[in-house]
């Protein structure tokens, strides 16, 4: 904490009330990754985190950096980048896998594949666009 | 009174990112199928990236963006990896 | 082939580059050369080459985009938070989509999976059905209407 003696006062304030609201959002995403009932729910969770869970300190970072060191730091947005481009490819990734194994055991819950047919030997034909 | 309100701030997200990697970690072992557990791995990995990225407002120093940027971007491979794994059994086909 | 055969990708290179160094001459120089190489072995994967063809709707969609995400995020924290039993209310949802350009897929793709309310399961390049699962499905015609018009829309004055 040893710069943040000559913090003023307003960016302070804006750096905790960003930290609260990122780190905030991150428990709350993980709070509904472990009480949300079924795999297909869960999947939602984790985004909260990943938006604005990771904006609000990111931001906070920024502001912190910028204030103590007196020039603009923003080397932090690439982090924001890089999760917000990441995350879809993950959670699709990780959706078509839990399609693909409930179709495989015939988990009724689960709508057929789009594609006619069983599609139990097919290697799953619609591989998103992120391939 | 800058310091102190940080403190708190930074005491209080330190927590509460514990917690969420905690959760986490709970959905990991819990499971119940594997897509579960690599779920519960993707959100430990985001959630200590942003505990470090808080240790680094705390300490005042860059060096835990670049461990924070490590992390994000080894995670994202192992994801995707294990992912893979999950729909064709194998990882490099 | 041009000097520069992706200009959009080589710019953010070196500005990635100087966000993670210094902003000086040096780095500026060595991030161009280091973004010039990279920009020529893109070309010789030569991957599908986007087309943008309406510049000044792009902030527009950044706009509401950024603002759906906000507005998901107060839902699905309230749903969370309010830990009533929803398994009826969440569910699968088939919308069958008119647009066929790669780049605006990906984009609907990042804008679906990152408002939290919404994730992108299957797409099926063959008949353009898109499988998406939705946390809070009351009314299905809703959520149709938000991927349809809201967003595919908007897509294809952008990119066809």
């Amino acid at each position: 904490m040893s710069q943040a003696a000559d913090l003023p006062l307003w960016a302070a304030i804006a750096v905790s009330a960003f930290l609260l609201l990122g780190s905030a959002l991150a428990l709350i995403g993980t709070i509904g990754l472990t009480r949300l009932p079924t795999f297909y729910e869960r999947l939602h969770a984790p985004t909260l985190g990943t938006s604005w869970g990771t904006g609000g300190v990111v931001m906070a970072s920024m502001i912190f950096f910028t204030v103590t060191g007196s020039r603009p730091v923003f080397h932090e947005i690439l982090i924001g980048i890089f999760v917000t481009v990441t995350t879809p490819v993950t959670l699709m990734l990780l959706a078509q896998a839990a399609l693909h194994r409930d179709r495989a055991e015939g988990d009724a819950n689960v709508p057929p594949s789009a594609t006619a047919g069983t599609g139990a030997g097919k290697e799953a034909p619609a591989a998103g666009t992120a391939d | 009174m800058s310091v102190t309100i940080l403190y708190y701030a930074l005491t209080a997200a330190h927590v509460m990112l514990s917690v969420a990697m905690a959760l986490a970690l709970l959905r990991m072992i819990r499971g119940p199928r594997a897509q579960d557990r690599v779920l519960g791995l993707d959100t430990l990995y985001v959630n200590s990236m942003l505990l470090l990225l808080t240790f680094g407002i705390g300490s005042g120093r860059t060096l835990y963006f670049e461990a924070a940027l490590i992390i994000g971007l080894l995670g994202f491979v192992a994801t995707v990896a294990l992912a893979k794994f999950l729909m064709r059994g194998e990882v490099i086909e | 082939m041009s000097v520069l055969p992706y200009p959009l990708l080589s710019l953010s290179l070196v500005l990635m580059w100087m966000t993670l160094n210094s902003f000086t001459i040096g780095h500026l120089l060595l991030g161009g050369i280091i973004a010039t190489f990279a920009s020529w072995g893109m070309a010789a994967l030569r991957p599908h080459k986007p087309r943008i063809r309406r510049w000044h709707l792009l902030p527009y969609l950044i706009g509401i985009v950024l603002y759906d995400i906000v507005r998901s995020n107060i839902a699905v924290v309230s749903i969370i938070l309010a830990g009533r039993s929803h398994r009826q209310r969440s569910g699968f949802l088939a919308i069958h989509l008119d647009l066929k350009d790669q780049t605006a897929l990906a984009i609907l793709a990042v804008i679906v999976t990152s408002t939290p309310g919404t994730a992108w399961l299957e797409y099926n390049s063959s008949d353009g059905t898109l499988l998406i699962h939705v946390l809070d499905l009351v009314e299905e015609q809703e959520w149709t209407d938000l991927v349809k018009n809201r967003y595919e829309r908007l897509l294809m004055e952008i990119f066809e």
